[in-house]
């Protein structure tokens, strides 16, 4: 019998990480700036939150732990690690105009390098005493729920049981989606990553938009790697744990074509995808979980090919997607 | 700040000469250097001039060493030499990592499935044949679609990667030896069936292979009929077209020779140098391919240049990492490092800045 009420808790906590990384990654894109750069601004999201609350569970004994700086440090860290990264990113692509490919492969390969590195060497580093990286106490106050979410039955735990960084991802896909859609801001966003020329003429700071967009998208993705961190893995950070989940934000955002809202739902069945071997009744033959695990890649490429095959204008990528932009060479 | 800005104006420069060019990007990389050993600095507390003196004893300390080195350059060269003529073309072939290994999957497939039955020669023969054929079929996808129906490339050969990855994940564990450990061991152990013949030392097959590889590169890029179509389509597919050049096929032809090359690496990887397969076989090389392919401005004899700089400084910083008992991703960062100066680089060749004195009167 197929547990539908212990699957889809377990899916959304997949789908989580995935939802940011794939909500900022939107937002990104949609400035027509492709960042490959998003796995490793996940990792480094993901372990500026860490390093902060190491060194703050180090000064401070767990008792006197105060709730809002326990939170407050791993997200400001985790802000600014994926701030800087973003506007590395941008100072390259824009201000620089360099390739975007290249910059975002190489920022992914610093960014996880950063994460590996930090993570494998943070404790040698600070000369502590602790076995391992383990952050429990931050990690309570992270993934605690509502009070009242275990009395509820089935409901409680499909719809309650999460930390709050669960439900702030939805928030934020939502505003992200309202934003997009039905403000000026968003439609002028748009504008600079359909056609910058055009955008520019009519007096939008093309520049501004595409720095404003990314740095914003890598905030948000970094959270991603906070919330795996924090929340999914207990405070516990093993280097490459996080996999190739930044690469799969990715696949998402062609998935649902350029939508934040509809990634809610697509994450949490990506998510879903990722642990449904755990589900199917495939005997002892443990091979047949790898190949569960291509589903999400697969049904991306089709979703891909077809999308360029039906050539619907509103399902197109950003038309300047990966182009740079030089106001003198129009 | 506002004021300063409105200095500056920016303008495309006309053809720098090339020892210009190459001054700022030798300026470049000596600031890279000079940024990564302050980070290694900062990090364990050593003088940079030791640090350096660390790199270079990780990269070529001994004869073996030296020979690793040689080894790893071989193959991050073929890979970014693989990855080369569709990125002249504009095509952004993101799939080397699962072009190559896809190769060595087949590799291993042959290997396991057909030592049984045929003679040493035979296998190694459809080894060859396996190997350049998958990776040719991973290369011919992504460039089908985009021929067709202008699929976005970037994103298809990503998925590509990672589908070749679940799948080598899936026959690992198929054919895991002992059943259970989730690894497949050394293949043929006792008999090395399927084991590339050795010239010289177990090394020098892989390099002989890529030196010869780099010259065919430079010739097709630069003196064959395809090398010329390949220029011309990337500059411009319409030009391409009203010149009679049949775009389609210029894409797929020149992205089945990327993936059965990227093949060719994976048979080498699996055939010649680890006698293995596991799912991380090709190391992240193919995504730094495409970096040491864009810094070298598709040239494939500058790309020995730079391949070599990455790998120095990838072994050195495993060097560095040992002996001060950190995290060897340390080269990841000094990567990432070099690569950022290098970009940032191309504007100050691409661009001129001009400084304009009398913003009053202008305004």
């Amino acid at each position: 019998m197929f547990d539908l009420v212990s699957f889809i808790p377990r899916a959304v906590m997949q789908g989580i990480p995935l939802l940011y990384g794939s909500t900022g990654e939107i937002l990104t894109e949609k400035s027509g700036n492709l960042n490959l750069g998003i796995p490793g601004v996940m990792y480094v999201g993901g372990i500026c939150g860490v390093i902060g609350s190491f060194f703050y569970e180090q000064a401070v004994p767990a008792e006197s732990m105060n709730a809002f700086l326990a939170v407050g440090i791993p997200m400001a860290c985790s802000l600014l690690g994926s701030l800087l990264m973003g506007l590395l990113y941008s100072f390259l692509t824009i201000t620089l105009r360099a390739n975007q490919n290249v910059t975002g492969l190489a920022l992914t390969t610093f960014g996880v390098g950063v994460g590996n590195f930090f993570g494998g060497s943070l404790i040698k580093l600070t000369n502590s005493e602790v076995p391992s990286i383990a952050l429990s106490a931050t990690s309570a106050y992270f993934s605690k729920s509502l009070p009242f979410a275990g009395s509820l039955g089935w409901f409680g735990q499909v719809f309650l049981s999460y930390g709050f960084l669960a439900y702030l991802a939805v928030i934020i896909a939502i505003v992200a989606s309202y934003i997009l859609k039905r403000t000026r801001v968003g439609l002028q966003l748009r504008a600079v990553g359909e056609s910058p020329a055009t955008a520019d003429a009519a007096g939008i700071n093309v520049t501004r938009y595409k720095y404003t967009a990314t740095c914003i998208g890598s905030m948000i993705a970094g959270l991603g790697g906070l919330y795996y961190v924090m929340d999914y893995a207990c405070g516990v950070w093993s280097n490459n744990a996080f996999g190739d989940r930044g690469w799969l934000a990715i696949a998402l955002v062609i998935f649902t074509i350029w939508r934040p809202n509809v990634s809610i739902l697509a994450s949490i069945l990506f998510g879903g995808f990722y642990i449904l071997y755990l589900y199917i009744p495939s005997g002892l033959d443990l091979s047949v979980k790898e190949l569960y695990k291509m589903i999400p890649y697969v049904v991306t490429l089709v979703v891909l090919i077809i999308v360029s095959m039906r050539k619907k204008r509103e399902h197109q990528p950003p038309a300047s997607l990966g182009l740079p932009y030089f106001r003198e060479e129009r | 700040m506002r004021n300063l800005v409105k200095q500056i104006h920016i303008s495309k420069r006309t053809e720098l000469p090339w020892y210009k060019a190459w001054a700022i990007r030798g300026v470049a990389i000596l600031l890279a250097l000079v940024a990564c050993a302050l980070v290694t600095m900062l990090l364990t507390g050593e003088n940079p001039i030791s640090i350096y003196i660390t790199i270079f004893e990780g990269a070529f300390g001994t004869a073996r060493r030296t020979w690793i080195t040689a080894q790893d350059l071989a193959i991050l060269l073929g890979i970014s030499l693989a990855v080369t003529p569709a990125f002249k073309m504009r095509f952004w072939n993101i799939g080397a990592e699962g072009q190559v290994l896809i190769g060595g999957l087949a590799t291993a497939a042959c290997m396991i499935c057909l030592a049984d039955t045929l003679s040493n020669g035979m296998v190694i023969l459809c080894m060859i044949l396996a190997s350049v054929l998958a990776g040719a079929l991973w290369g011919f996808l992504p460039a089908f679609f985009k021929a067709k129906w202008n699929t976005n490339e970037t994103l298809f050969t990503l998925m590509m990667n990672y589908i070749a990855t679940q799948l080598a994940a899936y026959y690992i564990i198929v054919w895991e030896v002992p059943k259970g450990s989730g690894k497949i061991g050394i293949i043929n152990q006792s008999t090395e069936v399927g084991w590339l013949p050795q010239i010289g030392n177990q090394y020098l097959l892989s390099i002989v292979v890529v030196v010869i590889l780099t010259g065919f590169m430079y010739l097709y890029l630069s003196r064959s009929k395809h090398g010329y179509e390949i220029a011309v389509v990337g500059e411009s597919q319409r030009t391409a077209s009203y010149a009679g050049i049949k775009v389609d096929r210029v894409i797929i032809r020149t992205m089945v020779l990327s993936g059965a090359i990227c093949g060719l690496m994976g048979l080498l990887l699996v055939g010649s140098i680890n006698h293995t397969l596991t799912t991380t076989v090709v190391d992240n090389r193919g995504f730094t391919a495409v970096m040491v392919s864009w810094m070298a401005k598709f040239n494939p004899i500058v790309m020995v240049f730079t391949s070599l700089l990455l790998v120095v400084l990838s072994r050195g910083a495993s060097e560095i990492s040992s002996t001060f008992g950190l995290n060897h991703s340390f080269a990841d960062i000094l990567t990432g490092i070099i690569i950022f100066f290098i970009i940032g680089s191309e504007f100050f060749i691409t661009y001129r800045i001009n400084l304009r004195k009398s913003v009053e009167k202008e305004a």
